[in-house]
């Protein structure tokens, strides 16, 4: 592909499967707890994700020749930060109701180690271009787990999936009930203990 | 390696960069922002009263401002009850009027179809805001609404879920001997044959502390506007 060369192709695909913040790297875990009960909040939260990590990537991959090694760490959190609240503040805008269901959790990007990480280990050592790729890349691999996650909670914990109804009314007059656990965050625990079991039985990870 | 000196100057520059980018967007922004925050505590008045909207009139700012103006009369009372003269909610201003309440009459052909006042305490993570309305009988819920909250999505957050609030519809606060007895929500489903189930509601699996603080928050907000709602019930019923 001319547009996208080798390895910029696996900045983007690595962290989707093979390399994937949340089930590999174990990284973000707090908010794919807290924003996975509906996949319509996980999906929001995905874009917000991956509108920071890509903006503060390139931003400090832009700045990385002048960043003092020091006060490395300070200005990185700074410009995440930033990023954090003026996506907060055009949520709020544009989007109140949704801002409304996200709550703290906008805000709480800010502390998600993903973030945090590519900062530290991609976008100081590469390119504006490529830093932007392998936030878009995190930030997919983060929002696929999210939305697989979110996907089988609120199928499983309320009988919907994107707010529509798919369990027939027929399977709960026969004594189905829906999964009360699933709701809460030991259900986001099980399914993600479920799907990193999964691929790691598929992706022949290496254990060290 | 960077001198101290550069380094200092580097922090500085990125701090007032980053600062002024904030500011500049919070300021660009903040009229959109309060006015949907204005329009989402109309919704929600308009909403606990019984208004719902529909595909011909969908709640757009401009909609919600225009029925609010048409439909709803807005007074405060003091804390005996008393309607405080020539004084609109949006007059109170929290640090100079203590003990004056905002209350809004819904009028349907120039009748009383319900009244909503403001509901506010403390859930799991910090203050939960709404609204909740009563029926002109002074005894019965009408609805039940938040604007405001930070509970937990998926859990305490289910507040705002139509299958919480239409439970509270047709629930009495008051007991046979006209006492103030607020609407609690129970564990699981309410029992229906129980004598008990006029005042109370499903509650929400995962949030106890939520429903617990939503039960006392309600029942103090009652107090407060007591003395005017008796005063409606002893209108109503004679």
């Amino acid at each position: 592909m001319a547009l996208l060369s080798k390895t910029s192709k696996a900045a983007v695909s690595d962290p989707l499967m093979s390399n994937n913040p949340i089930s590999l790297q174990v990284l973000g875990i707090c908010s794919a707890l807290a924003v996975t009960t509906k996949l319509d909040i996980a999906f929001v939260m995905t874009l917000a994700v991956i509108a920071v990590l890509c903006v503060s990537n390139t931003v400090i991959s832009l700045l990385r020749n002048m960043i003092p090694s020091k006060v490395r760490i300070i200005v990185q959190l700074s410009v995440i930060a930033s990023m954090v609240i003026l996506t907060d503040l055009i949520l709020q805008a544009y989007m109140y109701d949704i801002s409304k269901q996200l709550t703290v959790f906008v805000s709480l990007i800010i502390t998600n180690c993903i973030i945090m990480g590519r900062a530290e280990a991609f976008a100081m050592q590469n390119g504006p271009w490529k830093s932007f790729l392998d936030g878009l890349g995190n930030g997919l691999g983060y929002g696929i787990i999210l939305i697989a996650v979110a996907f089988f909670r609120e199928l499983l914990g309320s009988g919907t999936i994107y707010g529509y109804k798919v369990i027939p009314e027929m399977l709960y007059a026969a004594g189905y009930e829906n999964m009360g656990l699933m709701v809460l965050s030991p259900g986001a625990f099980i399914i993600l203990g479920l799907i990193v079991w999964v691929q790691r039985i598929l992706g022949n990870v290496e254990e060290e | 390696m960077h001198s101290n000196r550069y380094t200092i100057i580097f922090t500085m520059l990125i701090t007032t960069i980053l600062a002024f980018v904030l500011s500049s967007v919070y300021s660009s922004l903040e009229e959109q922002t309060e006015r949907n925050f204005q329009a989402d505590i109309k919704k929600n008045i308009l909403s606990s009263l019984g208004f719902t909207p529909d595909k011909d009139s969908p709640w757009t700012t401009e909609n919600v401002e225009k029925i609010f103006k048409n439909s709803i009369i807005s007074i405060v009372i003091d804390k005996n009850g008393d309607i405080v003269p020539e004084m609109f909610p949006e007059d109170i201003d929290p640090k100079i009027h203590k003990n004056v309440y905002p209350l809004y009459k819904k009028m349907i052909n120039g009748k009383v179809d319900g009244f909503a006042i403001p509901i506010s305490g403390k859930g799991l993570w910090g203050t939960m805001y709404g609204y909740f309305a009563i029926e002109p009988d002074g005894a019965t819920a009408k609805g039940i609404t938040f604007y405001k909250h930070v509970e937990t999505p998926g859990l305490g957050a289910e507040v705002d879920k139509p299958w919480f609030q239409q439970n509270y519809q047709g629930k009495k606060f008051i007991d046979e001997n006209g006492a103030l007895i607020g609407i609690q929500t129970v564990k699981g489903k309410v029992d229906e044959s129980s004598d008990e189930a006029y005042h109370q509601v499903d509650g929400i699996s995962g949030a106890t502390i939520t429903s617990r603080g939503l039960n006392k928050f309600l029942l103090k907000d009652l107090q407060i506007y007591n003395p005017y709602l008796v005063r409606i019930r002893k209108n109503y019923n004679s």
